[in-house]
């Protein structure tokens, strides 16, 4: 039986957000898949495990953990890998790479995941998107990427002079808005072009990828 | 003897005020630096070198400067994890996760719904602003589905992440604060009996009172 347990949807980006920890890290693990079409997330069974109804959920050493970027900050403290850790051990820098994982978290993916839903989930259903929620969401999102592209003047990664997760919570979007016009935001600025291209050619993140799409066949 | 570090930001402000429980909890020396966002201190090109967004609450000691409320709080905890209380941010890895979890589900489940009704019913008569009542009653709605999960959580265990108060209670101390005394959606807390008494035993904190004290002062 596996030790470690990731319960999920690979359309999620908070799934695959964890799944990008996970593979960072070279942890065995069993995937369980959860649909929610089927309101499986819905089940007692579920809910036992992740009040909320959300994937994902992570289970390891008796610990069971809902929320993605608390999965990714438990498995960057638990599993540190000497010379590539995910995180900074001195307070003093580990202070910024955390601010940086919050930003992501209140300040990127908001209209980030508008973006999604209008560009790529409506597409997928074949249900038109709204112009004005798309509008207002590509206006705040530009203003977070002047931020990042100021930010990534002095520092080569978010986070800091290396990759840790505070680059790594931003893949789940950064792969599904690569694949709609939005993409121009990212490539019109010169610092964040360099840092998503640097960031997505990252080996785990390709098995990641690959995961996804083979789902999608 | 260490400078006091800086918070920058009106203490009424629920982000602000989040950073300065920690702090007291944590008994580090403090100086508040009052941003006047009325007068759009926090638009000006000195502010938004501390904070790019040009939102409060912004941080400096004398290695850093960071913003985000809930990543200064676990600053804190880390870089004077010896004073005050130990306990605060866990102290060892298991016992940190779950009091992250706990601390995202408020930024994430519990934070829009209960800012947004602070903002409508506390803030926005002082500002002159008409209330929605739509967003009110559907924003009342979803915090009540989420008061329903603590509900259920808070039977389980006396605090979110576990036996003991941790940052996860703190960070939801701002927006309930003014829901329950500034408000009258104060039911939706003290209607539930273990939310009623997880709010009662954390607001009841030495810390937290004298949050409440600074911004009656200001």
């Amino acid at each position: 039986m596996a030790i470690r347990k990731l319960y999920g949807t690979l359309g999620s980006p908070d799934t695959i957000r964890a799944l990008a920890s996970i593979f960072e890290h070279e942890l065995d693990f069993e995937f369980i898949p959860i649909d929610l079409n089927a309101g499986e997330h819905k089940t007692e069974s579920f809910l036992s495990l992740s009040p909320f109804g959300l994937v994902p959920v992570y289970q390891d050493d008796g610990l069971t953990l809902f929320e993605s970027r608390a999965i990714m900050r438990f498995i960057t403290h638990y599993y540190l890998k000497p010379g590539t850790e995910l995180v900074y051990e001195v307070p003093k820098l580990q202070g910024i790479a955390a601010t940086w994982i919050d930003v992501e978290d209140h300040q990127f993916s908001p209209p980030a995941e508008k973006l999604r839903q209008e560009l790529v989930d409506k597409a997928k259903k074949g249900l038109p998107m709204d112009k004005e929620v798309v509008a207002e969401a590509e206006a705040k999102l530009i203003k977070v990427l002047d931020v990042y592209e100021e930010r990534l003047t002095h520092s080569k990664y978010l986070g800091g002079d290396r990759f840790t997760s505070a680059d790594l919570t931003h893949l789940p979007y950064l792969y599904h808005l690569m694949g709609t016009p939005v993409k121009q935001l990212f490539e019109e600025r010169p610092n964040v072009s360099t840092w998503c291209k640097d960031i997505l050619s990252r080996p785990c993140w390709s098995r990641v990828v690959e995961m996804v799409e083979k789902d999608k066949v | 003897m260490a400078t006091p570090v800086k918070v920058y930001g009106p203490p009424m402000s629920t982000a602000v005020s989040r950073v300065l429980a920690c702090l007291y909890e944590k008994n580090v020396e403090f100086e508040l630096i009052s941003i006047n966002m009325s007068k759009g201190e926090h638009k000006k090109p000195e502010f938004l070198k501390l904070q790019p967004f040009g939102q409060v609450p912004a941080f400096e000691d004398e290695s850093i400067s960071i913003f985000e409320s809930r990543a200064i709080c676990r600053y804190i905890c880390d870089k004077y994890a010896d004073k005050g209380n130990k306990g605060l941010y866990g102290t060892n890895p298991l016992a940190k996760a779950s009091i992250d979890q706990w601390i995202e589900a408020e930024g994430q489940s519990f934070n829009p719904p209960s800012s947004t009704l602070v903002f409508q019913l506390a803030f926005a008569p002082r500002m002159n602003i008409k209330q929605d009542k739509v967003v009110i009653r559907q924003n009342e709605e979803k915090l009540s589905k989420v008061l329903d999960i603590y509900e259920k959580r808070l039977g389980e265990a006396r605090f979110l992440a576990g036996d003991e108060f941790s940052l996860a209670d703190l960070s939801h101390l701002p927006n309930t604060q003014y829901l329950v005394s500034g408000t009258d959606k104060g039911n939706l807390f003290t209607s539930r009996e273990n939310v009623g008494r997880w709010w009662d035993e954390i607001s009841s904190r030495d810390s937290w009172k004298k949050v409440v004290d600074l911004q009656k002062g200001a």
